[in-house]
């Protein structure tokens, strides 16, 4: 990191800030480590082999988990039951959930063998699974050497059409426009399930259920259109929800490329329980970071429900805790893409300047990440004309600081999920602005102690000073103080807490040393 | 294409008919409508053909494509004008409107103190499976929206936002656990008409539970309509644009109507 800043900023106050996320983030760390969740069991499940669905359509990870759940086993966690299982019958992981589920096999009641057998047993099965996701690292890595990729900041859009077929079709449209990442927005209130669909989806709500088959659809379409368009199409999808890290192993194992992950904004805005979800989100991220996957996180959010003027430091304080619960789960910076939005009022005087100082800021303070901007959405109002421009605007900030992922606004944000044409219109002035536009931060300085110099220093003031406040009260507490996005959550309200358990001396994770691993290599 | 000057005769009456009123461009009556669309078709003379004629069926004369593109293969987009042939009786229309004072907070306030004599209790939430509380918080909370406070700053509401994602059994449950007066219901995921019967569902659950008449029940989100909510068994409905004072002041003149009829 060079020490020089465009913004005259005080690299101490931005080390110390440092310091006190890191001590916040480790203030949950040593929660997490202590439990266990449905989620991560369910996890462990996936990646030993176990798929399908029980005769009256559940998952089978939730059938094999949910058993030891029911009989308070929960905290020994999965992998014990499952080798025991193996060595006592001889079957494979799958053979043994689908005799769980035709009620012939319990688990928790065969004569226990010793741990280092089961841990043995499990090895061979563990190294299988961890290869499949490294091979799909390799071959993402191989196919932009080959192909090429989109200059940054990439080009974000979505599809939302319910229907994963016709998802396809926005899909590949949208990458011969010039896409570089394709998000497939999920069903309204998946992430409230408790589980993960299962098989190609036609029927969704605002958007298409994430399941691995849709995953595996949308992978194979992307990956053709890529190699007609000579560039490597990103997929992303969503981590967020009750089943994070079911989802990031699903996306693993079909090479997703992108995937939103940010514990607190389900905390914040679907009211999963906080407790739950952070467990959840250390083992999804994990998984995320070993096979090469960006995150994006959702600070954003924070300014549609509070005033991206005034709450400017909520986001910059969210993004350094995000930062070193990330570097926690071993993910490097290189994938960390930090979340925050051009959400300011259109009529606040010199908003634009505000706009600008705020990612310059996040530009400086966190350098090497692929920083996720999102576009305006609360204040567009269906003026399909005066939206282009805000949009306009928005793509003005991005080049000129040096974004690392453009969610790119629609003109019809607010009135329906976009249509084919909407998405051209958007990336043509994307393109537009960003070839226009593409050296002017190299170009042009700021003035000494000006509007942006005084505001960027203002806003990592207030961010360290909550910083300190959120190290007195810990993640939680201040969670329960309402300190983020002007929500209030409770430690044991929300969805899901009754999916945590503390862990028994009996508890391991074999997956966990060697992904952390993995990453270091 | 047309010229930058437009040097067709104007044949047409140019005085404005309020019993036929036309879309103006830059001439009483010229009918002139701009619109942008795509057809499933290859770009070509056959495509710009279609988009005419389409236009032609959509009553829109002297069709122009200004601009076509072809966005992927077989699918084309164009930018058009044309001039619309129909014409709507201005003098004939009616629309059900929300009849209330424009009031600020301090005088809705006021009046609630003096015709009502006690905090007014009004829950809110976005049912069903909408996760947005963009609607719903703009009209409840503290801050409120674009300098407007929420009913939560008003000193005789008791307002209580449950937030996203509320089933309409556990709204109702809560309007009777907390004998509310009035109910705001908002939807702002709209897709495949949800809302419509995620709406219908709680009007049927009230008259179950047997206290439809008893409360206000208010429908509110970027599709919604007064006629809308109407239709659908509520007694009043906010659209894009409504700030608290709106529906603060509905709430508080419709519970004095009542009071008043039950007297």
């Amino acid at each position: 990191m060079t020490a020089s800043s465009k913004l005259g900023l005080d690299f101490n106050k931005v080390n110390r800030a440092r310091e006190l996320a890191r001590d916040i983030a480790s203030d949950v760390q040593k929660f997490v480590e202590h439990h266990t969740t449905v989620s991560v069991e369910r996890t462990i499940c996936r990646l030993l082999g176990i798929d399908g669905v029980s005769e009256a359509g559940i998952p089978l990870p939730n059938v094999v988990v949910d058993k030891i759940k029911e009989k308070g086993l929960l905290g020994d966690g999965i992998s014990l039951y499952l080798g025991n299982a193996i060595l006592e019958t001889g079957l494979s992981p799958q053979e043994i959930a689908e005799g769980i589920s035709r009620g012939e096999l319990d688990i928790t009641e065969l004569p226990m063998r010793n741990v280092d057998s089961i841990k043995a047993v499990l090895e061979p099965l563990v190294d299988k699974s961890i290869a499949i996701i490294k091979s799909n690292r390799e071959k993402r890595e191989n196919l932009i050497a080959r192909l090429g990729e989109g200059p940054q900041p990439y080009l974000y859009v979505i599809v939302a059409t319910g229907n994963i077929y016709e998802d396809v079709v926005q899909a590949q449209a949208a990458a011969r426009q010039g896409a570089d990442i394709i998000a497939v927005i999920r069903s309204t209130g998946q992430s409230l399930l408790d589980y993960v669909p299962y098989g190609p989806t036609t029927e969704g709500f605002g958007g298409t259920f994430a399941t691995q088959e849709n995953f595996r659809i949308m992978r194979k379409a992307l990956d053709e259109v890529g190699e007609e368009v000579e560039r490597y199409i990103r997929l992303c999808n969503y981590c967020s929800g009750l089943c994070m890290p079911e989802i990031a192993v699903m996306g693993a194992f079909e090479r997703l490329d992108v995937m939103l992950n940010d514990a607190l904004y389900g905390i914040l805005f679907r009211d999963i329980n906080m407790q739950r979800t952070m467990i959840d989100q250390f083992f999804s991220r994990i998984i995320n970071g070993f096979v090469g996957v960006i995150i994006n996180t959702g600070e954003d959010n924070y300014l549609t429900t509070a005033d991206a003027y005034e709450a400017a430091h909520t986001v910059l304080a969210s993004q350094f805790i995000n930062e070193q619960l990330a570097l926690i789960a071993g993910i490097p910076e290189e994938q960390m893409g930090l979340g925050h939005a051009f959400e300011m009022n259109p009529e606040i005087e010199n908003g634009f300047l505000f706009e600008l100082a705020q990612a310059q800021l996040a530009r400086e303070i966190f350098p090497e990440a692929p920083l996720k901007y999102m576009p305006p959405t609360k204040y567009m109002t269906g003026n399909i004309f005066r939206g282009h421009i805000q949009d306009a605007l928005f793509n003005v900030i991005s080049i000129w600081t040096k974004q690392g992922i453009q969610l790119l606004g629609m003109l019809t944000e607010a009135i329906h999920t976009p249509f084919m044409s909407d998405r051209y219109l958007s990336i043509e002035n994307a393109r537009y602005i960003f070839n226009n536009l593409r050296n002017i931060g190299d170009e042009i300085q700021f003035k000494e102690d000006g509007i942006v110099h005084r505001r960027a220093n203002q806003v990592l003031h207030e961010a360290t000073e909550l910083l300190e406040e959120i190290k007195k009260l810990g993640l939680f507490g201040a969670l329960e103080k309402g300190i983020f996005a002007d929500i209030k959550r409770s430690r044991n309200g929300g969805r899901g807490l009754d999916g945590v358990a503390e862990k028994t001396e009996n508890y391991f994770n074999l997956f966990i040393p060697k992904m952390l691993e993995g990453e270091k290599a | 294409m047309s010229g930058l000057y437009s040097m067709e005769k104007r044949n047409f009456d140019r005085t404005l008919n309020l019993k036929a009123v036309k879309p103006y461009g830059d001439t009483m009556n010229d009918g002139k409508v701009q619109l942008s669309f795509t057809l499933p078709v290859k770009a070509g003379p056959e495509a710009v053909e279609a988009a005419k004629q389409l236009m032609k069926k959509m009553g829109l004369n002297n069709a122009q494509i200004v601009y076509w593109k072809e966005l992927t293969p077989g699918f084309t987009f164009f930018v058009a004008y044309g001039e619309c042939v129909h014409s709507v009786d201005y003098t004939a229309i009616k629309v059900p409107k929300i009849t209330v004072k424009k009031m600020s907070m301090q005088e809705i306030d006021n009046f609630i103190r003096e015709n009502i004599g006690r905090k007014i209790i009004v829950i809110g939430a976005t049912t069903g499976t909408d996760a947005h509380t963009v609607g719903i918080d703009a009209i409840m909370n503290m801050k409120g929206f674009a300098g407007h406070y929420g009913l939560e700053r008003y000193e005789m509401f008791e307002a209580h936002n449950l937030g996203s994602q509320v089933s309409n059994e556990e709204f109702v449950a809560k309007a009777i656990e907390l004998n509310a007066d009035a109910l705001l219901v908002s939807q702002t995921v709209t897709a495949k008409d949800a809302h419509i019967k995620n709406m219908t569902e709680l009007v049927e659950l009230l008259e179950a539970e047997g206290i439809r008449d008893k409360v206000i029940l208010i429908a509110g989100g970027a599709r919604i309509t007064h006629e809308l909510a109407k239709e659908l068994g509520y007694d009043a409905g906010f659209g894009p644009g409504t700030f608290a004072e709106d529906v603060a002041s509905f709430i508080a003149h419709e519970l004095r109507r009542r009071i008043d009829k039950n007297r």
